[in-house]
């Protein structure tokens, strides 16, 4: 009955810096190759558990494109003490990796289907290996629209990698900011407000979400008005985690583990519990 | 009482006499012994370190020990402890690092076989360790040091001779009686001899232990002795969980104003989930040296009661006393059974008895119910 | 341009999709065509209040100035949105400036002619209501979540 457990789950391979790039004032991305190790293959939505060792551990979407093999990428916004310690990182150091972990994007479910990608935030980490799968395939999916909102002009990630995505002409690309300098040319308004400007078929849609809950469940309803079923939108939950499998009991959701339940989730399995309070 | 497994009968000589052999079998014996004024579980030499003569009264918010007029062994329920201290210690050192040469060496803490006998383990609390089995063991991911601790346990368990104030295994369909799970199954029965012990063998290392020591056979009275005694504990529970779907009761009542209520007297003190048998909660903390050369990690029990537990950047998800003692109890009786197919409660009382303030959990459950 | 030309670009913009063919007439009556280079201003802070435009092409900011920190946009709107709704109640005065960001074509409903029409016909101006709450109730929500700030740094 008993099966073993090999290597622990709970200790992180050595992965070293090896490049570290600033994206915003608060936001920066590493990228890590293992020091001995296989590379750990992951599924586009997916987290790892990143150690500053002596400081501690926090889960960190994994942000870089599943088909190259160069090395694991991870967005990391500096929020509390282990991010802040990941901050001060340079090229060459070491920090301690767990994972992959959690079930991610429904890439299955998108073949066919116009896609719609709402983004905020530093939610737009974890969809962008959504964003390579779905460029690399293109032709197996129908529209393809990607809205991303943010702060401001400044907070704008991977500002020139949407540059180029954004002169494709087979997908629609909108970036959107809460408020702008009047030297921004861009749009100015919340995320939902960009759904009007790009096409989809309601009825033939799978919406995937990423970003802070407020804005998902606005995101969720605009997407209803415009005709997107529940059962079509996918959010990406976040959750205090220890362990990231299950044993901890930190990331519960009533019935769910965000860690190896999630994070992603079919909005109308848990509509019901993102209306309650302090669930 | 007869349940198809092999019995004997052993006297309190037999018992010491057990733990010897056990002993010499290379087992770490622990059973419940007295300390601080309660019943609870340590190692122990012999029949003699057990609380002979000792009995505990419990009630919501009340532990007592107190004499008993005879000299039973496990004359006694539940304390304090259970046996998730040593399966599911409180303190657990996970890896330890070390930075040198501008890399890092990890090296995982592995935990040797713990090779327990349990000694005087209750129908709820195998009841419980299966539960904690099926968290720890029985997803995608075991945990290697539970897993080490748990593999050649050996247990020794009792039926419950009498029910405690805040029982209520019987309505959990978690006892008394045991039903698996076990190698030994004693049920004292005191008469004016004193003490002597029906044993029921249930598994082939309990039947190899049994085979070298004093021990006569059981008789029909003996079996019919020791089924009474069960039935009249069935009989004595004093607590009930209220029959019926508790789960979808829960589950529908998410907003009930009763969790207000029980809001109002919830000190969120943790104490109900320190004791529970099956609260398996845990956090990690790290460590380091002053040069931040030699780094650790260890995990410790956690409570859904604290703050810090929710806490995701910038704040914690439950705040109010409200939303976490709704946590712990759902979780307890509803979402438990979604996440490891069974309730995640075993009806030991714990959580009533420790409660500073004596919230019961089967009152609770009654409040949301309404009626009766 | 024809008034006939002018009926159909205010019948296909959206803030009048489906409007009733008398109610159509009559606000036609209040409609021109105009056109503003990029960089320029729509109205201006302050300034009388006198024109609801219907956005038909090119992008338009709409802005506050802050001492100390220029122009802040705090929306957009496009092809199929209305700018302006100050000219709706005294003192009819915009709030903010309108400046477009690209070339921008668009209806302009002259206010005091569509307010005259609308109190003379109480069902064209329950009508225009009608139109008008739900994109004011939007924009509200917007704002809402903009003043949320949920991208913004939490409190450590």
């Amino acid at each position: 009955m008993l099966q073993v457990a090999s290597p622990d789950p709970m200790v992180p391979q050595v992965m070293r810096i090896v490049t570290r790039r600033k994206d915003a004032p608060d936001v920066f991305t590493l990228r890590l190759e293992p020091e001995g190790d296989d590379l750990p293959a992951f599924a586009p939505g997916q987290f790892n558990m990143l150690t500053a060792f002596g400081v501690g551990e926090s889960a960190i979407s994994v942000s870089g494109d599943p088909a190259k093999g160069d090395g694991i990428v991870h967005t990391i916004r500096t929020v509390g003490a282990v991010s802040r310690a990941l901050a001060g990182l340079r090229k060459g150091d070491t920090l301690g990796l767990r994972g992959p972990f959690g079930v991610g994007w429904p890439m299955e479910a998108l073949e066919g289907k116009d896609v719609v990608l709402l983004a905020g935030g530093i939610g737009l980490a974890p969809l962008r290996p959504v964003i390579y799968r779905l460029l690399a395939e293109r032709d197996r999916f129908g529209e393809v629209a990607i809205l991303y909102g943010t702060r401001s002009p400044g907070d704008i990630l991977y500002l020139r990698e949407l540059e180029s995505w954004r002169r494709r002409l087979d997908i629609d690309l909108l970036v959107t900011v809460d408020h702008a300098a009047d030297d921004w040319h861009g749009h100015v308004g919340v995320v939902t407000t960009l759904l009007p400007r790009v096409a989809f078929d309601p009825e033939n849609t799978v919406a995937l979400l990423c970003g802070p809950e407020i804005m998902m469940r606005f995101g969720v309803q605009a997407l209803g008005n415009a005709g997107v079923p529940d059962e079509a939108i996918y959010v990406s939950m976040e959750r205090n985690m220890k362990c990231a499998i299950g044993l901890c009991g930190h990331c519960q959701f009533s019935p769910v583990f965000i860690c190896k339940d999630g994070p992603v989730f079919r909005y109308d399995r848990i509509r019901y519990h993102l209306a309650l309070k302090e669930l | 009482m007869d349940t198809g497994r092999e019995q004997a009968v052993l006297t309190v000589d037999g018992v010491d006499a057990l733990f010897a052999a056990l002993r010499d079998q290379g087992y770490r014996v622990v059973g419940p012994t007295l300390r601080d004024q309660a019943i609870v579980y340590d190692d122990i030499s012999g029949a003699a370190d057990l609380p002979r003569g000792w009995t505990d009264e419990q009630d919501g918010g009340h532990y007592r020990l107190t004499r008993r007029d005879d000299d039973a062994l496990f004359g006694y329920v539940v304390g304090p402890h259970s046996w998730k201290q040593f399966l599911h210690p409180p303190r657990q050192r996970l890896w330890s690092a070390r930075r040198e040469d501008g890399g890092t060496e990890v090296t995982a803490e592995v935990t040797p076989p713990g090779r327990f006998a349990f000694i005087g383990v209750r129908a709820c609390e195998l009841n419980a360790i299966a539960i904690q089995d099926r968290v720890f063991l029985g997803g995608p991911f075991a945990d290697p040091h539970y897993q080490a601790r748990r593999e050649d346990a050996f247990f020794v368990a009792v039926n419950c001779g009498q029910a405690g104030g805040t029982c209520f295994c019987a309505s959990m369909k978690t006892g008394p009686k045991v039903e698996a799970g076990f190698d030994l199954a004693l049920t004292e029965i005191l008469d004016d001899g004193g003490s002597r012990f029906l044993v029921e063998i249930g598994s082939d290392a309990g039947r190899d232990v049994l085979v070298s020591l004093p021990k006569t056979a059981a008789t029909e009275q003996d079996r019919s002795v020791a089924s009474e005694i069960v039935a009249r504990t069935t009989r004595s529970m004093g607590r009930e969980m209220p029959d019926g779907d508790i789960r979808e009761l829960l589950l529908a009542n998410l907003e009930h104003s009763r969790w207000d209520d029980v809001a109002e007297r919830c000190l969120t003190c943790g104490n109900c989930t320190m004791v529970c048998p099956t609260c398996f909660c845990t956090t990690v903390e790290d460590a380091s040296d002053l040069a931040g050369v030699e780094t650790s990690r260890e995990r410790r029990w956690d409570s859904c009661f604290t703050m810090d537990f929710s806490y995701i950047h910038g704040g914690s998800v439950r705040t109010s006393a409200r939303s976490r003692y709704r946590q712990w109890m759902t979780h307890k009786l509803a979402t438990w059974i979604d996440q490891f197919g069974s309730s995640g409660c075993v009806g030991c009382g714990r959580c009533i008895t420790w409660c500073p303030v004596g919230i019961d959990i089967t009152e609770e459950v009654r409040a949301i119910r309404g009626g009766g | 341009m024809a008034v006939e030309g002018l009926e159909r670009i205010v019948r296909e913009h959206p803030f009048f999709a489906g409007l009733d063919e008398s109610f159509l007439e009559l606000v036609v009556g209040c409609a021109r065509n105009v056109r503003f280079e990029a960089g320029k201003y729509l109205f201006r802070e302050g300034g009388p209040a006198d024109q609801l435009y219907l956005v038909r092409e090119g992008r338009v900011a709409l802005e506050i100035a802050a001492p100390g920190a220029g122009a802040i946009t705090f929306q957009t709107v496009a092809e199929g949105d209305i700018v302006g709704v100050s000219w709706l109640f005294p003192p009819y005065r915009w709030q903010y400036d309108a400046h477009a960001l690209e070339r921008v074509r668009a209806i302009a409903m002259d206010a005091t002619c569509l307010r005259n029409k609308c109190d003379a016909d109480p069902g064209l101006g329950y009508d225009v209501m009608k139109r008008l709450v739900p994109i004011l109730y939007q924009r509200l929500q917007a704002t809402r979540l903009q003043v949320l700030d949920v991208y913004g740094k939490p409190a450590a």
